[in-house]
């Protein structure tokens, strides 16, 4: 269960990990809530596929992922909202996802009942754009948004947003904070100084001239 | 959203002819609006987008930044873009601009430090720049002084005046110290200081202490891209706006879309023509108009209203309107601590240094100048997108790791600098695009002057230098590649006094037509070396005096 979380760093865990399970608790609960089973877009069929991508992107691997975080609700109103012109990548992409999972292993039925194993092989043959993509500098239409891009990376970047965007929009990601918790972001949204342990100590800005060397540890 | 209009308001009709009408609401039509209604004019200001207020603003990244809810929208304002007049364009968002009223001052990041002396008389320094169509400004940097400091005091700047041994002479200090600073600063402070540089508090136009109304920061961390809830940033919406309405001269009218200026028999502006929300056309009469619509908008309107009398586009003898477009060039570098420095918390930027303000062209090999800052201005989404290093893993357990390790422990060297005036880069009409309205789109033509990508190359090493001395575990820089996109829109309705090559003169009055003026980003000559926004607010403050004067003299309707 914790096997990822060293990867995160000691201090970090035992800081968040509370947290993080309280978050994932009230995800959990909000998740089975009728409200949040209707669907807007996807058959309960294409949302089970698409929850089951969405989860490699972001695992549940000790800490919540996509899954808690409630993603694939996100992605289904997103696809009714502002990724309206994505409709059509998601329903024409679904069966091709299939269609590889079939080449490569004959025996398999569906993605989401696949082994892990399996899904991580599939989705690796489909992530065209690879690991070696260099960086692109945020800006503002930063979603893919374009019936051009090929389904898993409309995927990924949706599961990426369902998992990290306001827990208290309406968009239904970002269940109980989890997203934010994993990332270590603090759920408020007003903080006060010091900001960490290293503008704690800080003596205040002193001009060089003045003889004192603001350098020294 | 709360578009009401409060019934306490000053409300002109159509018919009215009022003193003025200012196109756009934002950093320079709010400076104008306010003086000029205090000075007793009666003013209309027309606005493209909403009336939004802080209970509209969100942290919802889906609904401000892809959304567009501050900003222009791609789709019902398309652009098309191009590296040189030779290329046929193609379908691409140019550029970001605040469509609210407050316009890009609801979302600016808000680091607000004065041009110096430099920028206004480059040329005269340092010559003739191949390739670009660098000129002197018609006005100096002891003109702009006052009004500086004007912007400093009454929109509300936070800084610590002297700190900067590169800092240019002014006449009063900040009026409120220096917001808190963050861990990405004192890292920042202590390796320039190393290096022999000289780091010191950012100005921001961020209030630092409660102030006319308005809260201090609460260090939310949603600057860049979203309005302000508590209105701490000084954006025109929450410093300027307010005192225009309370001055009962003046209306925000929002939501009109002006695409015509109407000219009379004598060649003068008579009103502006703009399409209401429900897609009405109206015409606001007035005595004077004002254009401050942005670097880009401000061009395509005069374009727009092209006639028998001026075939070429209103106020365009000298065929200078949206040429010369400057963007400030720039280079991000990424640095990964071992430490949590927790950046997300607090507004971008705590420190900055100007050392390289002024480089010396035979030494480097180019021509410009700039600065470098520690800031950390990504969002949780934005994050997610383009925030770990490169080679990274996209997804899976690896990816979701490295997302929780960094989100605490990054945080960017920006280096910003100089863009040089080339005279085909700028805006014109689209032949084949049209907008929401059927009129024609905007047209970017936009390639770099070669310098200015060396600068930006010059500033990422330098960037490179300071992480390394501040001990970070990682760091790389962005792509520095020709830029065909930007938010600084500069230069394109330049102020001079030769009516040859420029379009206003140093009062902002157009020289072909004697009522019309423009103030805003394409009134600046140079570039400055990044963060226009607090001089294109001084260049209003100065402009609503001297418009005001030729006014009372009677010199708009000889």
């Amino acid at each position: 269960m914790f096997r990822s979380v060293a990867a995160l760093g000691a201090t970090w865990t035992a800081a968040h990990w509370p947290a993080v399970v309280a978050a994932a608790e009230h995800a959990r609960k909000v998740a089975v809530s009728p409200e949040s089973q209707k669907w807007e877009f996807f058959t309960p069929a294409e949302a089970k596929e698409v929850e089951a991508v969405a989860s490699c992107v972001i695992p549940s691997d000790g800490t919540p992922g996509a899954r808690e975080a409630g993603v694939v609700y996100f992605i289904d109103r997103a696809l009714v909202t502002f990724s309206v012109d994505d409709q059509k990548t998601y329903r024409q992409g679904l069966p091709g996802i299939q269609k590889r999972l079939k080449e490569l292993f004959p025996d398999a039925t569906t993605f989401s009942s696949a082994t892990a194993q399996q899904q991580e092989a599939v989705l690796q043959s489909l992530d065209e754009a690879g690991a070696k993509n260099p960086p692109h500098r945020p800006r503002a239409n930063f979603l893919p948004g374009s019936a051009a891009q090929p389904l898993f990376e409309v995927l990924r970047a949706h599961a990426i947003a369902g998992f990290l965007v306001d827990p208290d929009s309406d968009r239904r990601g970002n269940r109980g904070g989890v997203g934010w918790a994993v990332i270590g972001r603090d759920p408020g949204h007003s903080f006060q100084p010091p900001f960490s342990a290293i503008d704690k100590d800080y003596p205040g800005w002193q001009p060089v001239s003045s003889g004192k060397d603001a350098n020294a540890k | 959203m709360t578009n009401a209009v409060r019934p306490e308001q000053t409300k002109y009709k159509t018919t009215d002819i009022v003193d003025f009408v200012i196109v756009g609401s934002g950093a320079a039509g709010g400076v104008l609006a306010k003086e000029l209604s205090s000075n007793g004019f009666s003013v209309v200001v027309l606005e493209q987008g909403p009336y939004l207020h802080e209970s509209d603003f969100s942290h919802d990244e889906v609904k401000v930044l892809q959304e567009d809810l501050l900003t222009n929208h791609p789709k019902l304002q398309p652009t098309t873009v191009r590296k040189t007049p030779k290329d046929k364009a193609r379908l691409q968002r140019a550029f970001v601009y605040g469509r609210a009223v407050g316009g890009t001052s609801n979302h600016f990041t808000a680091n607000f430090w004065r041009f110096h002396e430099i920028d206004f008389k480059e040329r005269s320094k340092i010559g003739a720049v191949p390739g670009s169509t660098l000129v002197d400004w018609p006005i100096s940097y002891a003109d702009l002084e006052k009004y500086y400091t004007k912007v400093e005091w009454e929109v509300g700047v936070s800084g610590l005046a002297g700190a900067s041994p590169f800092d240019p002479p002014r006449s009063k200090p900040y009026p409120m110290p220096p917001l808190p600073v963050k861990a990405n600063g004192i890292i920042f402070e202590r390796a320039a200081r190393k290096l022999g540089w000289n780091p010191f508090p950012a100005p921001m136009a961020i209030l630092s202490q409660p102030r006319a109304g308005r809260s201090a920061c609460v260090n939310c961390g949603f600057c860049l891209g979203f309005g302000c809830e508590v209105k701490a940033k000084s954006s025109s919406l929450v410093s300027m706006i307010p005192l225009a309405e309370k001055s009962g001269k003046c209306e925000i009218r929002p939501n009109s879309y002006v695409h015509k200026i109407a000219i009379d028999e004598r060649g003068r502006a008579s009103g502006a023509v703009y399409f209401d929300e429900k897609k009405n056309v109206c015409l606001q009469k007035a005595k004077g108009i004002i254009l401050s619509c942005n670097g880009a908008e401000t061009p395509r309107l005069l374009l727009l209203s092209a006639s028998n009398k001026f075939p070429d586009g209103l106020a365009n003898s000298s065929g200078y309107v949206g040429k010369n477009l400057m963007f400030n060039s720039s280079a991000v570098s990424v640095g990964v601590f071992e430490e949590q420095t927790n950046d997300y918390k607090g507004y971008a930027v705590s420190r900055i240094l100007h050392d390289f303000y002024e480089l010396d062209a035979q030494k480097v090999g180019f021509y410009g100048g700039g600065g470098l800052d520690a800031r950390f201005d990504m969002t949780p989404i934005g994050f997610g997108f383009g925030g770990l290093p490169p080679g990274s893993p996209r997804w899976g357990k690896d990816f979701k790791a490295a997302l929780a390790h960094n989100w605490t422990r990054t945080f960017e060297i920006y280096g910003h600098g100089t863009s040089l005036p080339v005279q085909d880069n700028g805006f014109d009409l689209d032949p084949d695009v049209q907008d929401a309205w059927r009129l024609p789109a905007l047209r970017m033509t936009y390639k770099d002057h070669p310098d200015d990508l060396k600068l930006a190359h010059w500033l990422a090493e330098r960037s490179h230098e300071l992480l390394a001395a501040a001990g970070a575990k990682q760091k790389w820089t962005f792509p520095i590649d020709e830029q065909q996109f930007s938010v600084h829109l500069l230069g394109t309705c330049r102020m001079g006094d030769d009516p040859q090559t420029s379009v206003v003169n140093s009062d902002h009055q157009a020289h072909d037509v004697k009522n019309l003026f423009i103030c805003d980003g394409s009134s600046l000559v140079t570039s400055g070396r990044g963060q226009p926004t607090m001089t294109i607010m001084a260049l209003a403050f100065r402009a609503a005096d001297r418009i005001a004067l030729l006014a009372k003299r009677g010199d708009l309707s000889a």
